[in-house]
């Protein structure tokens, strides 16, 4: 009991800094109830109907009639969705096969996994996207493929890691019964690999939702996703509409804060796993 | 067993090898080679040995855009790992709220760098605008509002690691440090610190590599204004390759040469982290 009357400061000190954490986002939805016209010159006032400055829903409505929300909500929910399924699909696969199965051929495919790890995306920005037009890849279904080929490399690594500390008992036993490699791997192996499959997930799902430039260089002009959306409503130099934005960025939070707040404590457990191994 | 395995390569390996492949190796070598080249398609390649890499520094845009980066990452990394372990600290103490307040830090880590971008435009601006200037007026203004953005990202997520690894510490060694009369502050320097030095490591480089490969949050909060002079590596090397018709070649030339800085900062990172496992 000795530092109860300690912690008092502490925990001041603490509600002061969690609230000038959430303020940003406070001041943005405060500002997306305005009139674009009174958001720049005085964007910390409350908006008031007695001076005229609330505008209710209207930004809402311009902003998504402009960039068509929904339609971008849409986009980056089939695009992270279904690459995220396939590199869970396919990704701990190939992990479990170039583990088990020990040749040369194998341990290079692990050291060029981890090597296109530490690869920045400029550098294969260019030929990639000319790769991906020629083969016709360069539309929502064809990124998903690109998104397993560039999610894979700290996928399979991250699984690696984990596969080399599962015995392999269970598994010979499942052959001797007469599985086949396939039967082994989706009823004994997959089953063990779930915590580290979720942390693959989530560590994927936070990088393609909020991914820009990929998919922007792909697809952006016929297919926009959320954040490729809320570039374009910049626009040309200084014709920002600044009532629409910040409609737009609310709605562009919501869903990151929903996804945050029910899977919380698999978001914190995965980051710290997925910082400590990359 | 490896027998019975072997014939199973085309449904386990194939489809992540051959995405890959066109995604990643195929450019890359590519991108190697066409930093060698002139090309405005890939089609009309033509060697010019190193002629790219010498262009690069024709104009100050590269090397501006590495010293931004550089002092900008070294301000970054120092910030945010203050602050997060500080955080980290007063968290591990079992205060009331300690989940809480765990939630609210860690928050902005999930919004996209775009989004980010333009949160901070909007607060910065607002209140720049009390002086009569905007973000865009000085280069001076557009770093310490990338730095203040990176902070607002990254200091949950530092504080995450480190509070795992403050959590890691065995009970006991604490305790006897307690029963020998040390402070707390004697803990933290003595016992704490040094026990979380992998921790450590690990966020000094990951905030690094973070801030040198920061892209999406410098071109929604500056896009590079006033002329240029807050644009980082990454916006750099994509002004160079869509920004002016002629220049792809010299484009992949500096996306080459960012690479090899990043690669040396992760082999950095591993050698120290190898050390240490060695070492404990």
């Amino acid at each position: 009991m000795k530092s109860r009357k300690k912690e008092i400061p502490v925990l001041f000190l603490l509600t002061v800094l969690s609230f000038l954490f959430l303020i940003p986002i406070f001041i943005v939805l405060m500002n997306s109830f305005k009139g674009k016209l009174y958001i720049s010159d005085q964007p910390f006032k409350l908006p008031s109907i007695a001076a005229g400055t609330f505008s209710g829903l209207s930004n809402y409505i311009t902003g998504v009639m402009k960039i068509g929300f929904f339609k971008a909500f849409g986009w980056s929910l089939f695009i992270t969705l279904l690459s995220v399924g396939a590199i869970l699909l396919f990704t701990p696969m190939t992990a479990w096969y170039i583990t088990r199965v020990k040749t040369k051929f194998t341990s290079m495919l692990y050291y060029l996994f981890i090597f296109s790890m530490i690869v920045p995306f400029q550098m294969v920005m260019y030929p990639m996207v000319k790769v991906a037009n020629v083969m016709s890849l360069d539309n929502p279904v064809g990124i998903i493929f690109i998104y397993l080929g560039f999610g894979s490399g700290l996928s399979v690594f991250m699984l690696c890691g984990f596969i080399k500390s599962v015995p392999l008992g269970i598994e010979e036993a499942s052959l001797i019964d007469g599985c086949t490699p396939i039967q082994t791997y989706f009823q004994v192996v997959m089953p063990m690999l779930k915590p580290t499959m979720v942390t693959v997930a989530i560590l994927n799902v936070m990088w393609i939702w909020n991914d820009y430039l990929l998919p922007y260089l792909l697809i952006g002009t016929e297919y926009r996703t959320i954040p490729i959306a809320i570039q374009y409503l910049k626009g040309g130099y200084g014709s920002i509409d600044m009532g629409a934005m910040m409609a737009m960025l609310v709605l562009a939070i919501i869903p990151i804060v929903i996804f945050y707040l029910t899977c919380q404590k698999y978001i914190i457990a995965g980051v710290a796993a997925g910082a400590v191994k990359g | 067993m490896q027998k019975n395995y072997k014939k199973w390569f085309p449904i386990f390996v194939l489809p992540t090898l051959i995405a890959f492949v066109i995604a990643f190796l195929i450019p890359f070598v590519m991108g190697v080679y066409l930093s060698f080249t002139n090309f405005t398609t890939i089609t009309n390649a033509r060697w010019v040995g190193f002629d790219n890499y010498v262009k690069i520094f024709a104009n100050k845009e590269f090397i501006n855009a590495l010293l931004f980066t550089a002092k900008f990452a070294i301000v970054a990394v120092v910030t945010i790992n203050v602050f997060a372990l500080s955080l980290a600290l007063l968290l591990t103490k079992g205060l009331k709220g300690t989940n809480f307040f765990r939630t609210v830090f860690f928050m902005p880590n999930l919004i996209g760098g775009i989004v980010l971008g333009y949160i901070w435009q909007l607060i910065l601006n607002g209140i720049l605008y009390k002086f009569n200037v905007t973000l865009t007026y000085s280069e001076k203004y557009g770093f310490w509002g990338l730095v203040i953005l990176m902070n607002w990202q990254l200091i949950g997520y530092m504080m995450i690691i480190y509070i795992a690894g403050i959590q890691n510490i065995p009970g006991d060694l604490i305790e006897a440090a307690r029963i020998d009369g040390a402070t707390s502050s004697q803990i933290v320097r003595k016992i704490t610190l040094p026990m979380i030095m992998p921790s450590i490591t690990i966020c000094m480089f990951l905030t690094l590599s973070n801030s040198f490969k920061l892209f999406d949050q410098n071109l929604a909060l500056t896009a590079g204004a006033p002329s240029k002079k807050t644009a980082m590596l990454a916006l750099d090397i994509y002004n160079t390759f869509y920004g002016r018709q002629g220049y792809e070649g010299v484009g992949q030339a500096k996306a080459v040469l960012f690479f090899i800085m990043v690669a040396v900062l992760s082999l950095t990172q591993l050698w120290f982290t190898r050390k240490r496992e060695v070492e404990s």
